[in-house]
């Protein structure tokens, strides 16, 4: 008998003398905290993002552009990881050197690039979290991950949700998800939040209205 | 379990050594008191606790009822979605198997994302006989290892270090490792965590094997759950080009949908934030991003044991939030250490002696580490109830009975060591039984407390060891009520 077969079996028998559980789990948590205006989320977006110290900027279409390459001078960014279906016009304003994120790259390439800016799939007011799916215009895991400083742009009011209920609803579990909700941190240390280990230490978030 | 713990002294001597441990206690109370306030804070922004707590409990119920059920779709989903999955049915099949996976790739390091289940089949130790070295990069994993020290909390597993500690650890052993510490390395905790991402970058840019667990995976899609907040495990989930998984087989849960429970329930309980920096879900394999091998390795190694057990099978609720042992009086004062598990505290009472039976004196002891106040029982976000669990497995403990270990229905005899108490109770109950023999009984005592010890002679030595004998009145009771009331109105 291999080990699958014995693992169920011994499943089975623990669950001989289970009585039948067929009662339907009551979902009658709130699918959102609070009655809220679609500006009001928007707002709280904002105050809990930057409650766990993301840098929260707020443009419009025309100046998202302009916004994009003040923040990079300001970071000193020489250097931008572009995932390949970034919107072009959102890094026209900008000198810094765009790096392509090919799947050739190396870890070690990924680590010398300054900067990175992406778009989001979703983003969850209540918890001050972005959702990235590995869609085109944000890129492979990783291109988020090894530099020090992320952009990233959230259309509000469409990409903003309340709860993470309605955020899950909106993803599909098929691609990779990553939930970032504030800069790296941790707690390993007398329980004080520190900012910053492993992942970007910066996140800067750009709240950009539609048009 | 790992063998890291074979030996340990039993609770009551491993706790009255740490609790004489004041630097100890003062790291162990400054850290639980912390994340008690911030806990309360976090959980009272969410006015449906109660239900989201109530559901939590029932989805993982429902979860283990049809067990077997949502392991083979699991698996099923897993495949198809590009992923390979191994079965283990022990700490050794495990290992066995993540060895021969990591000797495939030719590759003889790896870089560990912090997990439980790896920890409780000692893998690492495994790996490391075979000539492969595991680094831990969560950054309190990484203090243990440097400090050549045991985990003591499931969330913070240095929570018994301070800064200082600390600082000392990385000057000294970093450079055994890796990167060496940076020359003037102070106690703060922001160029502790600046060293400790000097340290390990190094490690994660060149790792091509990664080792994780997993919070969660969803039967229905085949995706796996890390919830993190350093930003170690998406390193570890993504740079390499191998990514093995251990995970227990009860952290399924059935459906996408369950996870608006516990992505809410969990990071409120644990680090008692709103939601930790990262969580990281993956489904199989996806083309040129992440891992392009992923193997998934299901662990049982006592849980279906546990799972036979009525009352006891409820531990598998655990989402290992570690709320419970911030709220300990007993874990707050004896530390992590003295319970001999990966799992301390309230849950690892009654998980350690579940997964790894009672038969060690240690596993014996661990159901009475444990004041039965009940205050894990109402933090726990899925509502175990592991004061009534201790108390079952007391009486497991002391009673013996029948009980499953590896599948097979055994009969455990009482524990060695309660005799007295036994002999204690049958007197007590012989005597209650007998109204003349209770009275002149009683009558003895009073005249005699003179006389008493303060502390029981022989078998009663450990029971008063840590207690007050309680005084005895100068006349019984039933001699007073007779002498005062009882002649009046209430002699029949």
């Amino acid at each position: 008998m291999n080990s699958r077969e014995r693992i169920l079996g011994r499943v089975r028998r623990a669950l001989a003398d289970a009585p039948a559980d067929e009662a339907p789990i009551a979902r009658d948590y709130l699918r959102e905290h609070g009655q809220r205006t679609v500006a009001q989320t928007v707002e709280l977006l904002a105050e809990n993002l930057a409650d766990y110290r993301a840098v929260v900027h707020r443009t419009d279409p025309g100046g998202l552009a302009g916004l994009i390459a003040a923040l990079l001078e300001k970071r000193g960014a020489a250097s931008v990881l572009v995932p390949p279906g970034l919107d072009e016009g959102w890094l026209a304003a900008t000198g810094a050197a765009r790096v392509a994120d090919r799947p050739g790259s190396t870890p070690g390439e990924l680590d010398r690039v300054d900067s990175v800016v992406t778009a989001c799939a979703v983003a969850i007011a209540e918890t001050g979290t972005l959702v990235l799916d590995g869609s085109p215009d944000q890129g492979r895991r990783r291109i988020t991950l090894v530099p020090d400083h992320h952009i990233c742009v959230v259309r509000v009011p469409g990409q903003v949700v309340s709860s993470v209920p309605q955020g899950l609803e909106r993803l599909d579990p098929a691609r990779p998800l990553t939930w970032i909700s504030g800069p790296s941190a941790t707690s390993d240390i007398e329980l004080d939040r520190v900012e910053g280990v492993h992942g970007p230490r910066t996140l800067e978030v750009i709240l950009v209205g539609e048009d | 379990m790992s063998g890291t713990y074979l030996g340990m002294p039993a609770f009551p001597e491993a706790a009255r050594e740490a609790v004489g441990n004041a630097t100890l206690r003062g790291n162990l109370r400054h850290a639980t008191h912390t994340i008690r306030a911030k806990r309360a804070t976090a959980v009272s922004e969410v006015s449906d606790w109660a239900e989201l707590r109530e559901a939590g409990k029932r989805i993982k119920d429902h979860t283990l009822r049809h067990l077997d059920r949502y392991l083979v779709q699991l698996e099923e989903a897993v495949t198809a979605a590009g992923g390979v999955v191994h079965w283990a049915a022990d700490a050794a099949e495990a290992n066995e198997i993540v060895t021969q996976l990591v000797k495939m790739t030719g590759e003889s390091e790896v870089v560990k994302v912090k997990s439980m289940a790896t920890q409780e089949i000692g893998l690492n130790e495994a790996l490391e006989a075979e000539g492969i070295h595991a680094y831990e990069t969560d950054l309190a994993e990484l203090i243990v290892q440097l400090g050549k020290d045991r985990p003591s909390h499931i969330l913070v597993p240095a929570i018994h270090r301070n800064r200082g500690e600390i600082r000392d650890i990385f000057a000294r052993e970093m450079s055994e490792w890796g990167r060496p510490a940076p020359e003037g390395l102070t106690d703060t905790p922001a160029e502790l965590a600046e060293a400790a991402r000097l340290h390990l970058r190094e490690k994660f840019l060149r790792a091509k094997v990664g080792i994780s667990g997993a919070n969660f995976m969803v039967a229905e899609t085949g995706t796996l759950v890390v919830v993190e907040s350093e930003g170690n495990g998406r390193m570890c989930l993504t740079l390499p080009e191998t990514l093995i998984s251990v995970v227990g087989i009860e952290k399924i849960v059935p459906a996408w949908q369950d996870l608006e429970v516990f992505l809410q329930t969990l990071p409120r309980s644990s680090t008692a934030e709103r939601m930790n920096p990262y969580t990281s879900t993956w489904t199989g394999t996806t083309d040129e991003d992440g891992p392009q091998n992923f193997h998934l390795v299901l662990l049982d190694n006592g849980r279906t044991d546990t799972l036979a057990d009525e009352v006891g099978r409820q531990a598998l609720r655990c989402i290992r939030c570690s709320a419970c042992l911030n709220v300990c009086p007993v874990y707050e004062r004896a530390g992590g250490h003295a319970y001999g598990s990966v799992y301390p505290g309230p849950i690892g009472a009654i998980l350690s002696p579940q997964l790894r039976g009672t038969g060690s004196e240690i596993d014996a002891s661990l159901p009475y580490a444990s004041s039965l106040c009940g205050a894990c029982y109402e933090v726990c976000p899925v509502a175990i109830d592991i004061p009534e669990v201790l108390v079952h497995l007391r009486e497991r403990v002391v009673q013996g009975g029948e009980v499953t270990r590896e599948g097979n229905k055994v009969v455990l005899r009482p524990a060695k060591g309660h005799a007295a108490e036994r002999a204690a109770m049958r007197a007590a109950r012989w005597a209650f039984t007998h109204p003349g023999v209770l009275r002149g009984g009683q009558r003895a005592a009073s005249r005699t407390r003179r006389f008493h010890p303060r502390t029981l002679p022989g078998p009663g030595r450990a029971w008063s060891g840590t207690r007050e004998l309680p005084p005895v009145p100068a006349e019984p009771f039933r001699d007073w009520w007779q002498r005062t009331r009882g002649g009046k109105d209430g002699d029949r």
